[in-house]
């Protein structure tokens, strides 16, 4: 199992979303955040001041699929989340030990 | 004799609300947006109470001191009507009732503190707010107000105001100065607006209420109103369209804050000369005021170094300043019965001159004065930790959004 971690613009989320439904990816973890990515953020200016805003708003998604539905999931990702400009955001995955479902105590994939 | 004119009234009752709507929603709202956003209550709460404070201060004693027959050789007026004892409802101020003109004037005092606020916000006590509003009011609005309209040394010497150039703006621009030399810079000294929308809607709303700041300062429903009327737009609109272009030739994009603050700075250069200029003049006021302020702004602030949050110096100081030395060169006779330099009256410049640098000296060193005292007593600044939190956690324990 993988997780993978997707950070996106904000404006993106209800495509991207909706992209992973078709696709059969229904569990999601969305989180509001804020961060920078190598271009140290945007610049803003304000009566004649140059301010630098490097902390810019994102959203975070989480997703725990198999491993055989990850490249799939990434494809989806890329193709909605992309626009092109800078700031379109990072996609992380990683190795998911195990899954477990509080409801009924299942593990594994069955839970996931 | 001078007769009631209800016409006069009537306007002048809806001047004074309008004037009332430039404060609180219209300042409260400018400059909340422009705080950040654990301090948006804070500022807004600055604005209200200076407000109330002043309501109080004026009908109890401030409107008799600075309106008062004129006593000790032009400095302060005779408080016979303290208390608002002896003022009856049959009593005229020229056309109107004498109780309109006293909430009239009261509206120009309580936007006058409140504007200082822009200056001091994200590190002020509010405890010291409010001793400084009742402080301030008392001693530096009352007297300056009484020099120049309750005919006092300055209107007696000649000097053009029409509605509050030296004794609204160059006043608190030159005080909020004062104050801020003590207060010191914010930890975080920038401008980043966490709601430019509240701003634009409190900028909006001066603009509206400035029509009875300036239009009612004629103090009937009258020709000369009307010129005030127009001037005060158009000097607004043409500041905001050069403001607008000073920010494509500096930066290629034109801003909303830039707009805005054009616009306030219009209003303010147009003030005391509303009633006194022609409708080309309040062009070409317009237009160079946002010159005046945006250097100011952008130079003059970064040079010397001080923490001017919103500000109030560099857009109601310098415009004011702008406004108060054009009345002296653009004062058509065949306007405002009075001439400045461009229609051969030199002089009216001189007494501008002096007007406004009488009114700063004055404003500055007795708000130094003011501010060490409160300083010295209470303490004007919040504690590190506080502004670090923000001020609407630290001090009132309420925030602005939930969400």
């Amino acid at each position: 199992m993988k997780e993978i971690v997707a950070i996106i613009r904000p404006n993106k989320l209800d495509e991207v979303k909706d992209a992973l439904e078709e696709t059969g990816c229904h569990g999601i973890t969305v989180t509001e955040v804020k961060g920078r990515g190598r271009q140290l953020g945007i610049t803003e200016s304000y009566r004649g001041s140059d301010y630098r805003i490097d902390m810019l708003p994102k959203t975070r998604l989480e997703i725990v699929v198999e491993d055989e539905d990850m490249e799939n999931v990434i494809k989806t990702i890329v193709e909605t989340a992309q626009t092109g400009d800078i700031g379109d955001g990072k996609i992380f995955i990683s190795t998911v030990d195990d899954v477990v479902r509080i409801r009924t105590g299942e593990r594994g994939e069955e839970a996931v | 004799m001078d007769v009631l004119n209800s016409g006069d009234t009537a306007w002048m009752l809806i001047s004074t609300a309008l004037v009332l709507l430039m404060t609180v929603p219209g300042v409260a709202l400018f400059y909340g947006g422009l705080t950040k956003k654990a301090n948006v209550l804070n500022t807004m709460f600055m604005s209200l109470i200076a407000f109330s404070i002043t309501s109080i201060i004026w009908v109890l004693y401030g409107y008799q001191f600075a309106f008062g027959a004129d006593m000790l050789g032009g400095i302060i007026g005779n408080p016979a009507n303290l208390l608002f004892s002896g003022i009856g409802v049959d009593q005229l101020s020229g056309t109107i009732p004498e109780t309109v003109f006293i909430a009239f004037q009261l509206t120009f005092a309580a936007i006058t503190v409140a504007l200082i606020s822009g200056a001091v916000v994200e590190r002020m006590k509010f405890s010291s707010w409010m001793v400084f509003v009742i402080a301030w009011v008392s001693l530096v609005y009352v007297p300056i107000a009484h020099w120049v309209w309750g005919g006092g040394f300055l209107s007696a010497l000649g000097a053009l105001d029409f509605a509050g150039g030296t004794v609204v703006h160059v006043n608190c621009g030159v005080a909020a100065l004062a104050l801020i030399l003590l207060l010191g810079k914010r930890k975080e000294v920038k401008l980043l607006p966490h709601n430019l929308g509240y701003s634009v809607i409190g900028a909006a709303l001066l603009w509206f209420g400035w029509f009875g700041f300036n239009a009612g300062s004629a103090l009937a429903a009258d020709g000369l109103a009307g010129q005030a009327f127009i001037n005060t737009n158009t000097a607004a609109a043409a500041a905001m369209i050069s403001w607008v272009i000073i920010d494509y030739l500096k930066t290629g994009k034109p801003t909303v804050l830039g707009a805005i603050t054009g616009a306030v700075a219009g209003l303010v250069a147009i003030t005391p000369a509303a009633g006194f200029v022609t409708v080309q003049a309040a062009v070409i006021i317009g237009l160079l005021t946002s010159v005046v302020s945006y250097l100011s702004i952008s130079y003059l602030k970064p040079k010397l170094g001080y923490d001017d949050a919103l500000d109030v110096f560099g857009v109601h100081g310098m415009s004011g300043l702008w406004g108060a030395l054009a009345t002296g060169l653009f004062a058509a006779p065949f306007i405002g019965e009075a001439s400045g330099l461009f229609y051969g009256n030199p002089e009216q410049l001189l007494i501008q001159i002096i007007a406004i640098v009488v009114v700063a000296v004055y404003s500055f060193v007795v708000t130094l004065i003011i501010g060490k005292i409160i300083d010295m007593v209470m303490g004007l600044r919040v504690e590190d930790k506080e502004e670090i939190e923000g001020l609407d956690i630290s001090l009132h324990e309420e925030t602005g959004y939930r969400i």
